[in-house]
């Protein structure tokens, strides 16, 4: 890997960024409404008074928000606020937009990636099996049937498994992130306590992510094994063991690593439905508060957030795929 | 036993269908000596490639090997377990695979795809004697060392297959299987692949079974060479047999169908199409496609020292006028 490539990926994200963090300032303008004006009528409507100097209230609040300035002006202002990730305040209770989303994302990235990453290595795993002549009856049958959660929608399930799980079995809490008489700090009781309510959310997600990635899995290894290095392989007398791994796997998996990042990536915009069924204090909560609020800061701040990291997480991939797969490279420095 | 390097008997692999058995190889007997090489040739589909495959006994199902034996040296191959078949896979009969291009692991370096051959065979070297193992078998197939360092998409084909043949010889196996080794390079490169595995065959005195049709690259290369068609083997002779004195019709119509150097002719096809495979019926396939029938059994007749051919009593002169002519 050299620098030039390092720097040309760099620049591409940036460029995403760029790209999108507009694409969010301009379509709330291309409206010809006046949010203030409609908010106003709304409140004087609701109100039932008729106001004189409604055009002046106006006026004023635009200047507040620097809404009468030219386009222009507001772009760079805008900017300007993004750089310093002050995304204003909320509407709920005026707490800056950036402490919710702080306060949020470590749930989401913590609960999320663990299930994602485990639906992705048990998925790969799973496929590759499958379409392995030589494994076992039990994989064979077991599999599929487990593939066939991937059918049903993970909030169906996540109410399922509330229902078993914490109903008819009391063995598992229903929602938060962690115990009520729970002091977070880092003690055993407080990881537990974490634990024992990320099994749940996580659980349905990785029950009817497993089917997409095995899925996956498997039409690449059977793609694979057709290939003329796996059976050159076979006429070296490798181990089964080794020709399945270094030879099979290794090359079958390259597709999968590149869904896992964008799924990393889109993590953080939560699975909102999941968040909101098991009540955890994640993004895709804040997300589903902020828009049953019609609070525009916060989703326009948890929507910046969403697109930095997934750009981000596409730009790690970038850097690691060469190590993944040498080919890369090599097409970069010839082009 | 005899002391041949590699003897098949009676080999018979059938495919076997909802529609029925395709005998893709049937009753094929060749032995081989000590650093001898058999030519194989024979169109699409005439059973080359499965025999190379039973030889490995790397077919996979629904291809079974119904009956037969193939011996290397001593062992029966068709009687050792899987796991003895692995470690002689390479290590007692190796093959050079077909798609040059794509047979080497893209995710791998040249090195490791060697060592991995090496260490699952047990072997086990100080850092110092592998490094000098693999540079002599590179230097082997006149391959500069420090391709070893080099990933698969880094060599051009011809590189591809010399990593392959150097592969293939490691281990110093008794028998290497060549299925068309040259088939997606260049014809300049065709040739030196060829002296490459020419050169290391002999030096290592292994009997080698290439496998092609290219009539041309046969002559050059085998010492002897055998016909085969519609899963079976028609004639066999040394090249010289086989160029000079082509006695089944079969052989005779693919001689007669190579360009000719010397002078301008048009160029002659055979006839007909093979018979399919499946649920063939016994006798003489190639009466099948003059539109003859032999459903006799087809005795191998020795019309010259160590030269067979499968004499059918009904075609066997089919098309010998032509010759004539």
């Amino acid at each position: 890997m050299n620098a030039e490539y390092v720097l040309k990926r760099f620049l591409l994200f940036l460029a995403v960024i760029v790209v999108a963090v507009s694409i969010n300032f301009i379509i709330p303008r291309l409206r010809d409404t006046n949010p203030i004006k409609e908010r106003l009528y709304q409140l004087a409507a609701q109100g039932g008074v008729n106001v004189g100097k409604m055009e002046e209230m106006i006026e004023v609040w635009e200047k507040k928000f620097g809404l009468d300035q030219p386009l222009w002006k507001q772009y760079i202002n805008y900017w300007n606020d993004v750089i310093r990730l002050d995304f204003g305040k909320t509407i709920a209770d005026f707490t800056p937009v950036i402490n919710e989303i702080m306060r949020s994302a470590p749930w989401t990235i913590g609960m999320l990636s663990v299930a994602t990453v485990i639906a992705f290595v048990v998925g790969t795993v799973f496929g590759a099996l499958l379409a392995w002549p030589k494994t076992g009856n039990f994989v064979k049958i077991f599999v599929p049937f487990l593939m066939t959660l991937s059918a049903i929608p993970y909030y169906l399930l996540g109410i399922v498994m509330i229902y078993t799980f914490a109903i008819y079995w009391p063995i598992l809490p229903t929602s938060g992130a962690y115990g009520f008489g729970v002091r977070p700090e880092w003690s055993i009781e407080m990881v537990l306590s974490v634990i024992s309510h990320a099994i749940m959310p996580a659980g349905s997600i990785v029950l009817t992510s497993i089917g997409f990635w095995g899925l996956g899995m498997r039409g690449m290894m059977i793609t694979t094994m057709g290939e003329d290095y796996m059976k050159f392989a076979e006429y070296k007398g490798l181990k089964e063991n080794r020709i399945f791994l270094s030879y099979g796997v290794r090359n079958a998996m390259l597709p999968q690593v590149t869904g896992l990042a964008i799924s990393l990536g889109t993590i953080l915009a939560g699975s909102v439905l999941v968040e909101v069924i098991f009540a955890y204090p994640g993004l895709g909560n804040l997300l589903y508060t902020a828009i049953s609020s019609n609070d525009y800061f916060l989703m326009q701040g948890i929507m910046i957030f969403v697109i930095v990291s997934l750009g981000f997480a596409l730009f790690v991939v970038d850097l690691l795929y060469p190590l993944i797969d040498p080919r890369i490279n090599l097409q970069e420095q010839q082009s | 036993m005899t002391n041949f390097a590699l003897s098949v008997e009676n080999l018979k692999v059938y495919y076997h269908t909802s529609g029925g058995p395709v005998k893709a190889v049937e009753g094929v007997s060749f032995n081989l000596s000590k650093g001898e090489k058999l030519g194989l040739v024979g169109e699409s589909g005439s059973g080359k490639s499965t025999i190379a495959l039973a030889l490995m006994r790397s077919h996979k199902p629904p291809a079974i090997i119904e009956e037969g034996s193939i011996n290397l040296g001593q062992t029966n191959l068709l009687d050792l377990s899987e796991e003895n078949m692995r470690k002689t896979r390479l290590s007692g009969i190796s093959m050079i695979p077909q798609g040059a291009m794509n047979s080497l692991n893209p995710v791998a370096r040249i090195r490791k795809q060697v060592v991995d051959a090496l260490s699952d065979h047990s072997f086990k070297f100080k850092k110092a004697e592998r490094e000098t193992f693999l540079r002599e078998l590179m230097e082997s197939v006149e391959l500069d060392p420090k391709v070893l360092n080099l990933f698969p998409h880094e060599l051009s084909g011809g590189m591809k297959q010399r990593v392959c043949i150097a592969i293939s010889i490691s281990l110093k196996p008794q028998v290497i299987i060549a299925d068309e080794p040259t088939s997606a390079l260049d014809v300049i490169v065709q040739r030196q692949v060829i002296e490459t595995l020419s050169k290391v065959q002999e030096e290592l005195g292994a009997a080698c079974v290439l496998i092609g049709h290219d009539m041309g690259l046969m002559a050059q290369f085998a010492d002897k060479i055998g016909i085969m068609y519609a899963g079976k083997l028609v004639e066999i002779g040394s090249v010289n047999d086989i160029f000079k004195n082509p006695t089944h019709p079969y052989t005779r119509l693919l001689i007669e169908s190579l360009p000719d150097t010397k002078g301008k002719r048009p160029l002659i096809g055979i006839p007909g199409l093979p018979p399919s495979l499946l649920n063939l019926a016994p006798g003489c396939s190639f009466c099948l496609r003059i539109e003859k029938e032999n459903r006799k059994e087809i005795p191998w007749v020795e019309i010259s020292k160590d030269h067979f051919i499968q004499k059918c009593d009904i075609c066997s002169d089919y098309g010998k006028v032509k010759t004539k002519k």
